[in-house]
């Protein structure tokens, strides 16, 4: 079977800055697969060129075999079948938690509204929000609004989420519960790929850890070997800093 | 401060003139019906404007906020739209719309020479150019990261629009929207210079046939009557967002 995702040197600048220099990347179908490295390495860049909401300079993206960088590509398609949730949650203020969930699968997917109404319930009960359908985001806590965002992915049923340092913005004491939701994501099979600044959570979930420097995969390998033993001297001296900051 | 000012007018030369010409009571509630009815003609040229210029302006608007290179031209358009009729005074554009249009005598349609009719269409062309503007200033607030995520949902360029950039810039436009309408009620007095009888005009009538000012008095009242109420609609909308803005912790 192809992978579920491949970059194939994949190069981005905005400007004069490059922020991706050629990445190679593979994906598996179901694998968990953690970016991490240092602010401005390009993480974000690098997610948002898989959904598409970034185009590339050069290079091929392959999701399922198909080449998603070329042209005639119906991008609106493509991102129906990855599913991305921002550092800043990024809900929709004006609409309740509900329709947030349901806009997706009623509109690009022509889901009825009904059949898109119960499916967002079952949803949102299943991770803990049933209490909040009717609510608007302002009245939620970050940990509720991420959570709301992850379902709102979910909604339509992607195969593969993209999740960019989804607990940044988040208190220290709700990081835990949308962690746990990934977690949970991770053991039903998910395609995930995670950028994350929260080793503990990479250590324990991860299939596999790339470490982005400078818009290059410096190192990657599995999580053990990438934390305890790690070759390069940048993947060192930026793990210790992680350590000395008490992050880890 | 009040009494000084009234005592300096009370006492000026042309006190006892000027109330003869300005404050004659019984004038005031002669005109009155005359010019409540003519008030009906602004009331109603400024709803149809309104909504026209509502619906206008939202087009405008969307044409000048089309992304990318192959709208090129569209948007040059739009921006040449706003700059013109931004830049032209009212009265002229009402003058040449209401007078030119029909001196052309393209039909004999009744439509075709009502001046009643191209008044409407210069006030919805003039004022479409200052609305679309805010309308735009409002798109333009919606942080870009709202429309990624609808984007990223796999909703189109016009969905995204439609469903959710639309609908938070919409709203953070009334007050400013309310505002411009004030000035749209005011300017339709400037149908007076072309030939319908609406308040203004019935005030000028009034006013030739008695050789009196005081006529304008109850024709600036009917004015306030609608203008006031929209001013403090605006105000209280204003506040209202205010206070939202710091209850959910803006800075
Ligand atoms: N739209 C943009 N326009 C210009 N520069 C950008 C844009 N987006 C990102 N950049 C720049 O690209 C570089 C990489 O940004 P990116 O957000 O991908 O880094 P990151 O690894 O996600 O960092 P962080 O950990 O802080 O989120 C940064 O220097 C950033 O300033
Ligand atoms: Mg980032």
């Amino acid at each position: 079977m192809a992978p579920a995702v491949v970059l194939e040197g994949v190069q981005k600048s905005f400007g004069k800055l490059e922020v991706l220099s050629g990445i190679d990347l593979e994906v598996e179908e179901h694998e968990v697969l953690c970016l991490i490295g240092a602010s401005g390495s390009g993480k974000s860049t690098l997610l948002r060129c898989v959904n598409l909401l970034e185009p590339v300079d050069s290079g091929r993206i392959v999701i399922h075999g198909e080449d998603v960088t070329a042209r005639e590509v119906d991008v609106n398609e493509v991102r129906r079948r990855i599913g991305i949730v921002f550092q800043a949650f990024n809900l929709f203020p004006h609409m309740s938690v509900l329709k947030n969930v349901t806009l997706g699968p009623r509109k690009a997917l022509r889901v009825p509204r009904r059949d898109a109404e119960e499916r967002a319930t079952e949803l949102l009960t299943r991770f803990g929000l049933a209490d909040k359908r009717d609510e608007y985001p302002d009245r939620l806590s970050g940990g509720q609004q991420q959570r709301v965002a992850i379902v709102r992915a979910l909604a339509m049923e992607p195969d593969i989420m993209l999740l960019d340092e989804v607990t940044s913005a988040l208190d220290p004491a709700l990081v835990g519960e949308v962690l746990s939701v990934i977690r949970d994501l991770a053991q039903s099979g998910m395609t995930m790929l995670i950028a994350t600044h929260e080793m503990g959570f990479a250590r324990e979930t991860a299939d596999r850890v790339c470490f982005l420097d400078q818009g290059r995969i410096l190192e990657q390998g599995t999580p053990d070997r990438i934390f305890t033993e790690p070759v390069q001297p940048r993947t060192q001296e930026f793990l210790r800093r992680i350590i000395e900051a008490g992050r880890m | 401060m009040f009494t000084v000012l009234a005592l300096v007018i009370v006492t000026a030369p042309g006190w006892d003139d000027f109330r003869k010409s300005f404050l004659n009571t019984h004038l005031w509630w002669s005109s009155f019906p005359d010019i409540a009815r003519g008030f009906l003609v602004n009331i109603r040229v400024f709803c149809i404007s309104e909504v026209l210029i509502l619906i206008l302006a939202l087009g405008i608007a969307i044409l000048r906020s089309l992304p990318g290179p192959v709208f090129f031209p569209i948007r040059a358009l739009a921006i040449v739209y706003t700059d013109v009729f931004r830049g032209l005074p009212t009265i002229m554009v009402v003058y040449i719309l209401a007078f030119g249009i029909p001196a052309l005598q393209l039909t004999d349609a009744s439509w075709y020479r009502s001046q009643t009719y191209w008044s409407i269409v210069a006030l919805t062309l003039v004022y479409s150019a200052y609305v679309a503007e805010v309308y735009r200033a409002g798109i333009q607030s919606v942080h870009p990261s709202q429309e990624a995520a609808a984007r990223s949902l796999g909703l189109s360029r016009w969905q995204a629009l439609r469903h959710v950039v639309l609908p938070q810039a919409v709203r953070r436009v009334v007050p400013p929207l309310l505002n411009d309408f004030i000035g749209l009620q005011k300017d339709t007095a400037l149908l007076s210079i072309v030939g319908p009888v609406e308040a203004f005009r019935q005030a000028q009538i009034a006013e030739s046939a008695n050789f009196n000012f005081s006529v304008y008095v109850p024709a600036s009242l009917l004015f306030l009557a609608l203008t006031i109420p929209l001013a403090r609609l605006t105000d209280y909308l204003i506040e209202r967002d205010r206070r939202r803005f710091l209850a959910s912790g803006g800075v």
